[in-house]
């Protein structure tokens, strides 16, 4: 009956083992298939084949603009990940979530077939309605090529089908979803430079050197564009945060998952925290990062960030319970981030077998409103032991 | 009389009777039966198997509601992203289909080929879930794989592999392994598939760039119909796609097997008809035999409607045991045959599925009905007669011959010839010999109906010429003035012999003819001393320019021809057409091709025509004929060929063209060849020649045949194909022997009485037993002679109507007087010692009580 039910959702298997073989922020949805690839490489050691030579995340290489928007094959993963909040015109508000990740599979290079499915192309979108109590999402997958699926390494240019997210040269971005239940329409325009994350865009994930990412951040993206919602058209305005972040080597194995929040704030200043956790939930790895208007950046390490549970929701369709509402200090500030619904979970385990918690959050800093932001609870599902 | 008593009265006598008569009614039943039996076995085979085959064909195009393919095996993919990017296409999934040769020798596998499906996972498992592969729990990405294959568990078994060995298969010259991954979501019981990743497919089998096909789901509310016209519309000036419905599909594959469908169910029916027969000779003889009993019932009341019904309900229970036991018995010869022989009884028609039993009440019903059916048919003229009778002349003895005298009226036997006459010139119905069946069957009933009078006639004709030779034998005088004037009792019994030697003769004179067409032909297209291929069958076969080179220089060769042989699908209903491309020396392609008539010789060629020579079905599923220009969509832009010849084709009833090797090579870039003839010098043995290609470096994966080895295992299957065939004509001809047995004994035992007077005048025992050998032995002779004439005719509509009809091939006439002869001899030999047999019963008795007996 196991394998029977296993066998039915092909995808489902990767479950157990989302939060052990974890990348970083964002690749909940793509877990499952980074998971399968290491296990696959280290297993098989077959050494006929031209395997893909992937390249180390390595410290020092400064990010060079424009080329640093485009996409790096070399590296094993990769994502252009977008949040933000969004008002309609009747003032009410609305969270969505704009994924598209590039995954470098084993493949044979040498497979000069056009179909060789070097790179997967996969996207994940959601649009968090208080109204209606629960997240809307849908997501995509292809093999890079035939013009249908694919990125480009001079900008940011992510298709999927008739799903795409593109940089224009003055660096707006232009983004259509076609999903099954609703459609986004946006451009975002930035409004500031990028925010490289810790060391110049070298982010540590862990205490091994090749345990990183190179990592920068577009806070302050003005929103505008549209929402359609059941043949229904409303015009939105808001604010979003970009993520792009590539690497090759993956968590330290002792990781479950990992709390993050990207927010941006009411004054300017843009705040970037994660914890990475163990399996008794203890801190693996910790950073933040705050950008004053200014430029001013402020960087705390491992041991000035934590994260305190406040208020736990629990999900009857997946039986886990998240920590919606979080404390987190950075130094002496503190920050309290409360959901804008508690049930933001994402139940993909009929397609992707990806399960998270991604939803729209408002800050306060020392008890007063401070701004906006997206916080992500990855490595939380519990297998269903009936 | 009561109501009351008048049923028990109408149950004791049909008791009575079918006590003293077990044998005759035993005969009528197991004659039903193993006509109902039949019947419903082979449709139930023929249903199973063909349910199944088109399930397995459709379980591989899952939900799509169109498919884009071309004319050839493959499409060029760069339709591909045209078609996914259609505005109303809301998911278009790649394919590449190929029947991939094994190297393994294994005897049981010998040339046979694995279907694997080449699949682009993301697409697949939204169109067709149920095909995908099943990886190890560690090993996910084993779906892209670069080396990877998923079996069906029945392509496992068959292989001898599990998860984690590594599968060989032939590409070329070359193998290719590749590990096997784990099995599949879901794949029919029976069903042989593989399915990998789409890019690994093209890498390995060396087809980068092609698909097979690319299948097609519409967004919801499309409307199909105006889709398919417009994309039809905008794919049409390159001429290289097919656009076709999912149906279209099932379609085709029920075109592959409807022709052997059709005429294995005919066959059935053929037992079932002499089963009617056997049954109205029963019942007409057991009718005559108690004309006195009927008469008798009639003076004490029994009303006309009664007696009517009374035969008729005779005929109904026999009907209705004989029916129920033929429905068993075929279930239970449909399971066994199932399991033993496979859905296409050795036919080959539906290979790589295992298809599952049903039973299936309906056409039960159906058999049932028909089974009761003709056994009421065949007692509705003996219960009319009987019901008719007027009771007082009935009573009388010597009356049982004038009661069968309206069988002598010959017009509505020689109605039956005409019709079935002019039968054999109405053209086929939905390309099936539908007409040509029906003047089988009319033949086969004016014949029987002919034969009271025609005996008559005969045997009256002979009897006048021994009477007037002064040294007539009184035995032999006797018998045929018996057989002289009452004829009709004999008749009936010869009825049964008739139509079931009519039927072996015209099978036995249809199969020997296709078989020494098919001898003839492979001769003609086997011409060279050894013949070289990669693999029998499949899409991966092929030698390549430098292993053709090698191949040539190979010392001891007078001249090689090579052969590339590839599938064409020019009617996307229709099976695939096979396209030969060859040598052919264009002033004499008679020497290459076993041309059936004349052809275009070169000088009447159209200049920068390039010739094709066709086989014969493309004529009658084409419309091809001598000397019309046609399109062959085999080069980009197509171009267009004259027909320059008609050849005959036994081995692909689909229909075959083919071409010289330099026009297909010019026009294609296909530079493959499937297989070589060679032709030795003088003096060098075959031998020799295959040790000196075992050492090219390729030497391994090549397969020689000799021509004589080839010839054999044809005809073997040839063989096979027939052999439910043979099994058939054995049955009839078993009913037919029951019969004589049955008719003859009842005749005698009816003859007691005229036995008793002939003993009374001075015969001796011995001489009346004579009497009856040389009545049962001419009677059969001239059942035979006449099976002979009509079973010629009906042979000549089988030859000439019906099989070129449905398989779209002619043949030579021609006679296996040997075995015709033997077991005609053997029909009389059996018919006289079955007479003298039932004969020494009804002679042994008392003679002056068997005379008494009479008043």
């Amino acid at each position: 009956m196991r394998a029977v039910k296993r066998n039915t959702e092909y995808f489902t298997c990767f479950r157990k083992q989302e939060g052990c073989h974890a990348g970083f922020k964002g690749l909940a949805g793509t877990a499952f298939l980074v998971a399968a690839l290491f296990l696959a490489f280290f297993t098989t050691g077959r050494v006929l084949a031209e395997r893909p030579q992937l390249s180390p995340v390595v410290r020092n290489v400064p990010l060079v603009f424009p080329r640093d928007f485009g996409a790096h094959p070399s590296f094993r993963n990769e994502w252009w990940y977008v949040t933000g909040w969004l008002e309609t015109p009747e003032k009410e508000p609305l969270g969505f979530q704009i994924t598209f990740f590039r995954v470098a599979t084993e493949h044979d290079r040498a497979n000069p077939s056009r179909f060789a499915p070097r790179d997967l192309i996969i996207a994940h979108a959601a649009l968090s309605d208080p109204a209606a109590g629960k997240l809307l999402h849908d997501q995509k997958s292809a093999r890079d090529g035939f013009g249908l699926a694919y990125t480009t390494e001079d900008n940011t240019n992510v298709k999927l089908g008739d799903w795409f997210m593109v940089r224009e040269e003055n660096g707006r971005y232009q983004t259509r979803i076609k999903a099954d239940h609703f459609r986004l329409d946006f451009s975002l325009t930035p409004a500031q430079s990028p925010m490289l994350q810790d060391l110049n865009g070298f982010s540590r994930k862990g205490l091994h050197p090749e345990q990183a990412s190179y990592y920068y951040s577009e806070p302050h993206l003005q929103v505008s564009g549209k929402v359609t919602r059941d043949g229904e058209e409303i015009a939105v305005k808001g604010i979003a945060w970009l993520d792009h972040e590539w690497s090759t080597a993956y968590l330290d194995p002792k990781a479950v998952g990992w709390d993050w929040v990207g927010a941006n704030l009411d004054d300017g200043s843009a705040l970037m925290a994660f914890q990475i956790r163990g399996k008794d939930g203890s801190k693996v790895w910790a950073y933040a990062g705050i950008r004053e208007p200014s430029g001013q950046f402020t960087r705390f390490e491992p041991d000035q960030v934590s994260f305190e549970p406040q208020r736990t929701w629990h999900s009857t369709r997946t039986n886990t319970t998240y920590p919606v509402k979080i404390r987190i200090r950075t130094g002496t500030t503190v920050w309290v981030l409360t959901p804008l619904m508690d049930d933001q979970e994402l139940d993909s385990r009929q397609s992707t077998g990806a399960v998270y918690w991604e939803g729209a959050v408002t800050v306060t800093r020392d008890g007063e409103p401070a701004g906006r932001g997206y916080l992500e609870l990855t490595g939380y599902v519990e297998a269903l032991n009936l | 009389m009561s109501w009351r008593n008048k049923s028990m009265l109408a149950r004791w006598l049909l008791s009575g009777e079918w006590q003293a008569h077990r044998v005759q009614s035993g005969v009528a039943v197991i004659a039903i039966a193993l006509g109902v039996a039949l019947g419903f076995a082979i449709h139930l085979i023929n249903t199973a198997a063909f349910n199944e085959f088109s399930a397995a064909a459709r379980s591989l195009s899952g939900e799509s509601d169109l498919e884009v393919r071309g004319p050839q095996a493959t499409i060029d993919e760069s339709i591909y992203p045209l078609l996914a990017e259609q505005e109303d296409v809301e998911l278009a999934n790649p394919v590449l289909e190929l029947d991939v040769a094994l190297p393994n020798h294994s005897k049981e596998r010998k040339d046979a080929t694995l279907k694997i499906l080449g699949l682009d996972i993301f697409r697949a498992s939204v169109m067709a879930p149920d095909l995908i592969g099943i990886p190890a729990e560690d090993k996910l990405f084993d779906v892209l794989a670069d080396d990877a294959i998923f079996l069906s568990p029945a392509a496992m078994e068959w292989l001898g592999v599990k998860q984690g060995d590594t599968l060989n298969l032939s590409v070329g010259t070359r193998k290719v392994a590749l590990r096997v991954a784990g099995g599949l979501r879901r794949a029919r019981a029976g069903q042989r598939i593989g399915v990998m990743d789409i890019a690994t497919a093209q890498w390995r089998f060396h087809r980068l760039g092609q698909l097979s096909r690319v299948e097609l789901k519409l967004l919801p509310g499309t409307d199909k119909a105006a889709f398919k016209a417009q994309l039809e519309q905008e794919l049409e000036p390159q001429n290289q796609y097919l656009v076709a419905e999912p149906t279209t599909r099932e379609t085709r594959v029920a075109n592959m097997s409807r022709a052997y469908r059709v005429n294995l169910n005919v066959l059935a029916m053929v037992a079932l008809f002499t089963g009617t027969f056997l049954v109205f000779s029963t019942q007409a003889l057991s009718i005559v035999r108690r004309r006195h009993q009927f008469a008798l019932l009639r003076v004490l009341g029994f009303t006309r409607k009664q007696m009517l019904g009374q035969v008729l309900w005779e005929g109904a229970i026999l009907g209705c045991v004989g029916s129920l036991l033929g429905l068993t018995l075929g279930y239970a010869t449909a399971t066994s045959a199932l399991h033993y022989f496979g859905g296409d009884l050795g036919g080959g028609f539906f290979p790589g599925i295992k298809p599952v039993m049903h039973f299936d009440p309906v056409a039960a019903m159906v058999f049932f009905i028909l089974g009761v059916g003709i056994t009421l048919l065949g007692s509705a003229a003996p219960a009319w007669e009987a019901a008719r009778a007027l009771p007082a002349p009935a009573l009388k003895s010597g009356s049982e011959d004038t009661a069968l005298a309206k069988l002598e009226n010959p017009w509505p036997g020689l109605l039956f010839l005409a019709s079935g006459i002019l039968f054999t010139r109405l053209p086929p119905i939905f390309d099936l010999p539908i007409f040509g069946y029906l003047a089988v069957a009319q033949l086969l009933t004016g014949g029987i109906i002919l034969m009271p009078p025609l005996s008559a006639l005969i045997f009256t004709a002979v009897f006048r010429m021994v009477q007037h030779a002064s040294h007539a034998r009184p035995v032999l005088t006797t018998a045929l003035a018996r057989l002289a004037n009452a004829p009709n009792q004999a008749a009936i019994a010869l009825g049964g012999i008739l139509a079931s030697f009519t039927l072996m003769v015209a099978m036995a004179i249809m199969v020997a003819s296709f078989r020494v067409s098919v001898d003839d032909w492979l001769r003609h297209i086997l011409p060279a001393d050894l013949y070289v291929e990669t693999a029998a069958s499949g899409d991966t076969r092929g030698l390549t320019p430098d292993e053709m080179k090698a191949l040539a220089e190979t010392p001891g060769l007078v001249r090689v021809d090579f052969f590339r042989s590839s599938k064409l699908m020019l009617d996307p209903s229709r099976p695939n057409i096979t396209l030969i491309a060859r040598p052919i020396d264009i002033s004499e392609p008679g020497n290459t091709l076993p041309l059936t008539g004349e052809s275009i010789p070169v000088a009447q060629l159209p200049k920068g025509a390039i010739p094709i020579w066709v086989s014969e079905p493309m004529m009658d599923l084409y419309g091809y004929t001598l000397g019309k220009h046609v399109t062959l969509p085999i080069a980009i832009p197509a171009r267009t060929f004259i027909v320059a010849g008609v050849w005959r084709d036994y081995g692909r009833q689909f229909g075959a063209i083919q071409m010289r090797l330099a026009d297909y090579q010019a026009l294609t870039d296909d530079q493959l060849v499937n297989d070589a003839a060679l032709w030795l010098e003088q003096g060098v043995a075959p031998e020799q020649v295959i040790e000196s290609m075992r050492q090219l470096p390729f030497g391994n994966a090549l397969k020689f045949s000799d021509p004589g080895q080839i010839r054999a295992l044809s005809l073997n299957i040839f063989d096979r194909s027939f052999a439910v065939t043979y099994l058939l004509e054995g049955v009839a001809i078993i009913i037919g022997l029951l019969g004589v047995a049955a008719s003859f004994s009842a005749q005698a035992l009816a003859r007691i009485k005229e036995f008793g007077m002939l003993r009374h005048i001075g015969m001796t025992r011995r001489q009346i037993l004579g009497m009856l050998a040389i009545e049962g032995g001419l009677l059969t002779a001239l059942g035979v002679l006449l099976g002979f004439v009509l079973g010629g005719c009906i042979s000549l509509i089988l030859v000439f109507i019906v099989n070129p009809q449905s398989f779209h091939w002619t043949m030579q006439l021609s006679l296996p007087w040997e075995s015709l002869l033997s077991v005609a001899l053997t029909l009389m030999f059996l018919a006289a010692f079955t007479a003298v047999a039932s004969g020494r019963h009804a002679v042994s008795g008392n003679p002056e009580r068997a005379v008494r007996e009479d008043w």
